[in-house]
């Protein structure tokens, strides 16, 4: 059985099938691309599966559990994490308290316990803190660390973004186009990392992209999609030779 | 400027980070303790009311600065905090009881409404906060039996392990430790994943839920604990009144608490005592104001609350990040001196944030 | 504070009919039409205090806590050109809505104008301040002693049966219904009207397209601002006029939450709603329900209906 699967996923807003029986599959370890021109339902397909919005129809299955109908807060806890396509941050904090909060599904002491700040309470924190380091090291946000978001340039607010899903320590990590709105070299970082998330820390990546240089750089399989259906599936030289994909980039004649 | 090297994830933890701050915050603690021998009787009644705002502000703080839910309706809870302390005061209950139980009861009627506004947003809470306190309002001074309506009720004598509080630096010390406690108990919410949740809510629902905060949870916390916070307040506002009726806990009060807030600086701690000192003393400069006014102006039953008016005004439209923030301002001018930028703590505006499609 | 709200038009033959019903005379459907027709009028009311609301709201995603004190104003500038200074009485309702109407627009260019675009918080206080120093300022100059507004048609009144309309509650509801047409054909068919329906929908485009979105803001605020004189000057003869009376903008905001705090027939309708409702508790209902009444209305309304009746806000796109 695959790792998430997703079967015969519809969703309608006013009249219009934003998701219209979109069926896929991803495998445990790979690397999974949608594209799609502008509309094609590819953010609506994520919210679908992270439990932002309730699909009308269909199921999606994540490591063998049914999370079709499971609000959002408790689809991440099961090891599922995400970014947004126009950076959901926490503007008004820090850094650092940004991929605290990215922690969230790992605390283990309850509120009660917070008030007064227990000696077990802050071993967690010191513990959060050591993750949250790692994470830092990695993505290489130390300059930024004690910064706030509105502070911050949106190059590197993108890779904090990154950064807070990595905090989850998630097992299935959607990139809503981690590259957009980057230059060139930011864009070959984030390339790198995604790679690096992938094979190094062996999570499940599955991504919405425009950029095919990314796709076809770190992307095992490609999902295209174009007005809520799929139009085609399998690796991204093949997918970008499909015909229904040119039609649909440049539109049919 | 100061440069902190830090050798211990645990310099970010600790309250207190450096030499210092333990200096400056033991030093005012002193002072603090040391007031009701320097301070007259009246100057210590005005100093201990300081402190109430304060308690309550902390707990208005936590719900409008740190989670982003407005509330015009927190005179209530001050007013269930009051009654509820008075009442069981009067029935017999020890006085430590009955202040732990005004904080329940203020922050299960706390969690109720959090619960209720769950799916309100922006204005819609801040209205149903509104009618929330002007139907507790009215259910005070209409449930005669038990509150006395605008009779009044008198509060019982407070008394601490049989020994009764009748001076003012009794009071004084009991309000300090409480606010000592307050201050110390919400500074670690907010140093704990409890309160960085809270902070996500303020900043972004979506993606708040999307790393896993229960929305229903938090919210209905913070509007508990805020409540059971401003409660205590109210219990101790009650020996200050010494007589309760319901036109003690009017919009007026609700909006002074909010006044504290937005002066000091929403979204700071320290804010929430420089609004509580502002708000202290603001009668005091206005008594003072009113000898060199003409009769006419100085005689007007509206000037207190005019002049609120007028000062909120003028802090949302010149200083909007409060007291705390022109303070962050001047040191940083000090610090980059002569590198300053006003631009360094400029807002950004956000047009059309809209959540409206229409 | 409480006491200075004010209570809804209630005359004495009413009262004493509500007196009649709890000892058990029963329900009479000229009583009711009675009430009804009261709650109609008090409903007016609250419904053009809500309209000032929806109209700021929809053009400027502002909310005017002050809209309230608006009305004071109003009511205070009837009082004065007319009772004081003496003026013809179509001159001085004229010249106070007009008066309200600049003081609207100037507000908007001077103060709130700057607050454009900042967190919903910071404008909901600022309204908030500004509404206390209206009330404040009114204090100074006209006094806190409530002074009533005699009217050509003051204490005559319409009987049809055994209902009693008295003309002041027959000049609301014509009043009401007749700017409500002009608001409607102004919207319509005027190109201003037009220009300030196309910058409620969307402020951008609007500026796009060469519509000077500054200025309909300020135009916007100054017929919020006139509706709230209007208000005033209706309400003003069955109540009494003094700095507090505004606090029944708190009343109208139940309304227009009911109506959807988008639509303008929403919020007389949520207008309507409440007066019926306050006027049937005051008369059917134990003391004490007529004043939580709208209140009680309100939670209840978002409670079942959280984005309001006819819901205009939707969740935020990600």
């Amino acid at each position: 059985m695959s790792y998430l699967a997703v079967t015969d996923l519809s969703i309608s807003f006013g009249g219009i099938r934003a998701v219209d029986d979109v069926s896929f599959e991803v495998e445990e370890g790979e690397v999974f691309a949608i594209i799609g021109p502008n509309g094609a339902g590819k953010t609506t397909l994520f919210n679908l599966v992270s439990g932002i919005y309730s699909p009308d129809a269909g199921s999606v299955r994540f490591a063998g559990r049914d999370i079709t109908s499971l609000p959002a807060h408790r689809i991440a806890p099961l090891g599922l994490a995400r970014t947004f396509q126009n950076i959901e941050l926490f503007e008004h904090a820090t850094v650092l308290q940004n991929l605290l909060i990215g922690r969230h599904v790992h605390r283990r002491s309850t509120a009660p316990s917070h008030l007064l700040f227990l000696p077990a309470v802050r071993r967690e924190e010191l513990e959060h803190r050591r993750r949250v380091e790692d994470v830092i090291d990695l993505l290489e946000l130390a300059h930024y660390r004690e910064q706030r978001i509105a502070n911050l340039p949106y190059g590197v607010r993108k890779v904090v973004e990154v950064g807070r899903a990595l905090c989850l320590e998630p097992k299935l990590l959607l990139l809503d186009e981690p590259t957009s709105g980057l230059n060139p070299e930011e864009s070959e970082d984030m390339g790198f990392w995604i790679e690096d998330i992938n094979r190094d820390l062996g999570v499940t990546v599955v991504m919405v992209a425009h950029d095919m240089g990314l796709v076809s750089r770190v992307a095992g399989r490609v999902l295209a999609l174009n007005e809520g259906r799929v139009i085609a599936e399998g690796s991204p030289a093949d997918v970008q030779k499909n015909p229904a994909v040119v039609d649909a980039y440049l539109g049919a004649d | 400027m100061r440069f902190l090297f830090k050798t211990h994830y645990n310099q970010d933890i600790d309250h207190l980070k450096h030499g210092g701050d333990r200096f400056w915050y033991g030093l005012l603690l002193v002072l603090a303790a040391a007031a009701p021998a320097a301070l007259g009787t009246f100057y210590l009644g005005e100093l201990n009311l300081v402190m109430i705002y304060a308690i309550a502000g902390v707990g208005l703080m936590l719900l409008v600065g740190y989670t982003g839910q407005v509330s015009l309706g927190h005179a209530a809870f001050l007013a269930i905090g009051a009654y509820t302390h008075s009442l069981l005061l009067g029935a017999g209950l020890p006085f430590l009881l009955s202040i732990v139980a005004a904080v329940l009861v203020s922050a299960l009627v706390g969690a109720g409404v959090g619960w209720i506004a769950l799916r309100m947003t922006g204005i819609y809470l801040a209205i149903a906060t509104l009618a929330f306190a002007m139907l507790t309002e009215q259910t005070i001074s209409r449930a005669e039996w038990l509150t006395g309506g605008f009779r009044g009720l008198a509060v019982p004598r407070a008394s601490l392990f049989g020994m009764p509080l009748t001076q003012g630096w009794q009071h004084y010390y009991l309000t300090l430790t409480l606010l000592v406690v307050t201050l110390f108990a919400a500074l670690n919410i907010l140093r704990s994943s409890t309160g960085r949740a809270m902070v996500a809510i303020r900043d972004s629902e979506i993606s708040a839920e999307s790393v896993g905060i229960n929305l229903a949870v938090y919210k209905t916390f913070a509007f508990a604990l805020s409540a059971g916070i401003t409660g205590l307040a109210g219990a101790l506002f009650a020996h200050r009144l010494g007589y309760l009726s319901p036109d003690a806990f009017t919009f007026l009060i609700s909006l002074q608490l909010l006044l504290m807030v937005v002066v000091g600086g929403v979204g700071s701690m320290r804010g929430v005592i420089y609004g509580a000192l502002f708000i202290g003393f603001l009668p005091q400069l206005l008594a003072i104001a009113r000898d060199t006014l003409p009769p006419r102006i100085a005689q007007a039953p509206g000037l207190e609350p005019g002049i609120f008016g007028l000062i909120l005004v003028l802090v949302i439209l010149f200083e909007p990040q409060g007291i705390f923030g022109r303070w962050l301002k001047i040191k940083s001018y000090f610090q980059l001196f002569p590198l300053y930028r006003r631009a360094t703590h400029r807002r950004q505006k956000t047009y059309l944030r809209t959540e409206r499609l229409r | 504070m409480a006491k200075a709200i004010l209570r809804p038009v209630r005359n004495p033959a009413q009262g004493s009919r509500a007196r009649g019903t709890r000892a058990g005379e029963g329900v009479t459907l000229s009583q009711l039409l009675q009430v009804l027709i009261n709650g109609l009028a008090v409903g007016c009311i609250y419904g053009l205090i809500a309209l000032g609301f929806v109209l700021v709201y929809k053009a400027t995603e502002m909310v005017n806590f002050a809209q309230g004190d608006l009305m004071m104003l109003g009511a205070f500038m009837a009082v004065t050109l007319i009772g004081d200074v003496g003026l013809p009485w179509v001159l001085g309702l004229f010249l106070s809505v007009l008066a309200l109407a600049v003081f609207g627009y100037l507000l908007d260019a001077f103060v709130l104008r700057r607050v454009l675009g900042e967190p919903q918080f910071a404008i909901v206080m600022l309204t908030i301040g500004l509404g206390f120093i209206f009330r404040a300022v009114a204090g100074l100059v006209w006094g806190y002693d409530p002074r009533s507004f005699p009217t050509p048609y003051t204490g005559e009144s319409l009987r049809v049966g055994e209902v009693v309309v008295s003309y002041e509650n027959f000049a609301i509801l014509l009043g009401t219904l007749i700017l409500c047409v002009v608001l409607f054909l102004f919207f319509r068919y005027t190109r201003l009207g037009i220009g300030m329906q196309a910058t409620s929908q969307n402020q951008l485009a609007a500026y796009y397209v060469g519509i000077p979105v500054k200025r309909v803001f300020s135009l916007v605020w100054a017929i919020s601002a006139g509706v709230a004189a209007v208000a005033g000057i209706l309400l003003a003869p069955v109540s009494l006029v003094q700095p507090g009376m505004g606090f029944i903008g708190i009343k109208a905001f139940a309304a227009a939450v009911i109506g959807g705090f988008g639509s303008i027939p929403g919020a007389l309708l949520g207008g309507w709603i409440i007066g019926i409702a306050e006027q049937v508790a005051g008369v059917y209902l134990p003391a004490g329900f007529q004043e939580m009444a709208a209140y009680g209305i309100l939670i209840l309304a978002l409670i079942l209906r959280p984005e309001g009746l006819f819901a205009q806000i939707q969740r935020k796109k990600v």
